[in-house]
């Protein structure tokens, strides 16, 4: 018997307010452990794509699924409780810039606390704990009473990474996490995501620009052009030249 | 081809800034205009201008002994500037954050809010004053609501333009992680503001010494009430101790005010 599917887009549709076509009739079942590459242009709708499952955008029409149920129907502390249990990881990594790495790193967890507990910053032993074996992970422990601008691209990514664990995510979305770093750091981020897919068993999707970084690390790839999905394949069954497809000039 | 030759056409009045032109004479046509309409009259200005002469002459004997008498009441200016900002800023504070378009999506509360905080501000302080005084009676009581609702107009407004010039990305993480309207604040906005909040809460500062020495005049305590006695006694040396006293308190607050500003950029 298959396992039911983490998350699941039923003809999914999504137009912008202004007219734009975010996102065509989707439908795509994610399975959970999986490590997704989404591929495609800018503006195909990836980002469109990611942010329904967590509810960042609302579809137009069409049902999203997060372990079995229906995301668009939470609201208040149920849509929080969803968006606790999925991750995100941004471009811009979206620290805060002038607060400390603990600081941001512990914020992963504040949806555990109740406002005035969280604003005093009275955080529990084990989540103080936690929060240094999460940097610990991402090799940046040194780094935890530091200010958060005072580190590299890739560092700030990595706490970024860290903030994400601070929620126990059983998914963790990113969107383009490399787009502004160097090849080095790329790596590293690329592999703490493959790490936490491999030993933690979180369902990982990854937007990306580059193939050979696609080809690497996905376990299955799935493209995606202007709004619609163009491509779905497990990875022992893509090639350069189907990825490169998608890459083409319209 | 010639580079220049392949340059895309403009028309010819972008060419020859047409706009920026005929905006400058429109400008200095009004401000003649509108001279002309109020009686604003040049010839006066000049030739009154030995009885400021007289006035400076009058006032070059500064009777320092009076500055012992005048400390208390300076002391309790700087005093009024600092209780009535804090007040007013205190309240600006929850009302900037619900006129921030970044953090109340619903129009309405925010048009609501803006629509208050724009009724607040077109109160100028001379009139707030003459009402507080006639209120609360003379004294520095008037002064601080005065300058408390004062501040409170402007700092709102400063205030909610800096929230929303933030970095909206740490916005999105922490909706991103589940949390609560009062964390995103507290978290993702807060840290980003503070240092342009004390900012302008010691400019607003600064501006309310200045205005407070005003206020006095009408009545609301402070140095003013005795700048006022000293002008209608004609005591000149007096009022000379007063001004100089009152530019060196500013002064210096502005270069306190401004140190600390440049020290939080």
């Amino acid at each position: 018997m298959k396992a039911q599917p983490i998350i699941e887009f039923q003809n999914v549709n999504k137009v912008y307010d202004n007219g734009t076509v975010g996102l065509k009739a989707i439908n795509l079942k994610v399975n959970p452990g999986e490590f997704l590459v989404v591929v495609g242009l800018s503006g195909a709708g990836k980002s469109t794509l990611m942010r329904t499952i967590n509810q960042m955008h609302r579809p137009s029409s069409g049902k999203v699924l997060v372990d079995g149920v229906e995301v668009a129907t939470l609201k208040g502390t149920a849509l929080r409780e969803l968006r606790r249990k999925v991750g995100m990881i941004f471009q811009n990594f979206n620290l805060v810039k002038r607060s400390s790495v603990e600081h941001n790193v512990l914020s992963g967890k504040i949806s555990y606390y109740p406002t005035w507990k969280s604003i005093l910053g009275l955080y529990s032993k084990a989540d103080k704990r936690k929060a240094a074996q999460a940097l610990d992970r991402v090799n940046l422990l040194e780094k935890i009473y530091m200010r958060a601008d005072q580190l590299s691209g890739g560092q700030q990514q990595r706490v970024a990474i860290a903030r994400t664990l601070m929620q126990d995510p059983k998914i963790i979305l990113a969107d383009e996490p490399i787009a502004s770093l160097d090849p080095l750091t790329t790596t590293a981020v690329m592999n703490d995501l493959q790490k936490l897919n491999q030993e933690d068993g979180i369902t990982v999707i990854v937007n990306l620009h580059s193939v050979p970084l696609a080809l690497k690390y996905a376990d299955r790839i799935v493209g995606m052009r202007a709004g619609q999905l163009v491509y779905d394949e497990p990875i022992d069954q893509v090639t350069e030249e189907d990825l490169n497809q998608i890459y083409q000039p319209m | 081809m010639d580079v220049m030759k392949r340059l895309p056409r403009q028309s010819w009045w972008q060419k020859y800034h047409l706009k920026t032109i005929s905006l400058v004479i429109i400008t200095g046509l009004l401000i003649i205009l509108s001279a002309q309409v109020a009686g604003v009259d040049l010839a006066m200005f000049w030739g009154n201008l030995d009885q400021f002469t007289n006035l400076l002459v009058r006032m070059a004997h500064p009777d320092w002994a009076y500055i012992t008498i005048i400390g208390q009441p300076i002391l309790e200016t700087i005093q009024m500037a600092i209780i009535g900002t804090t007040i007013g800023t205190c309240f600006a504070i929850p009302l900037a954050f619900l006129a921030a378009s970044n953090i109340v999506q619903n129009s309405w509360i925010r048009g609501l809010v803006r629509f208050g905080l724009d009724l607040v501000r077109t109160l100028p302080d001379l009139l707030l004053a003459a009402i507080f005084v006639a209120v609360f009676g003379i004294g520095a009581t008037a002064g601080v609501v005065t300058l408390a609702i004062f501040s409170f107009g402007m700092v709102s407004k400063l205030f909610y333009e800096v929230i929303e010039t933030i970095d909206e990305g740490p916005i999105e993480a922490m909706k991103s992680v589940g949390a609560r309207k009062l964390q995103i604040i507290h978290f993702a906005v807060v840290p980003q503001v503070l240092n342009q909040f004390i900012s302008y809460f010691l400019y607003t500062l600064e501006i309310n010494v200045r205005a407070s020495t005003v206020l006095g005049y009408l009545g609301a305590g402070g140095i003013g009430v005795y700048l006022q006695r000293s002008l209608n006694e004609f005591n000149y040396s007096q009022t000379a101790v007063i001004i100089i006293m009152t530019l060196v308190v500013v002064f210096i607050i502005n270069i306190i005010s401004n140190y600390l500003r440049e020290r939080l950029m």
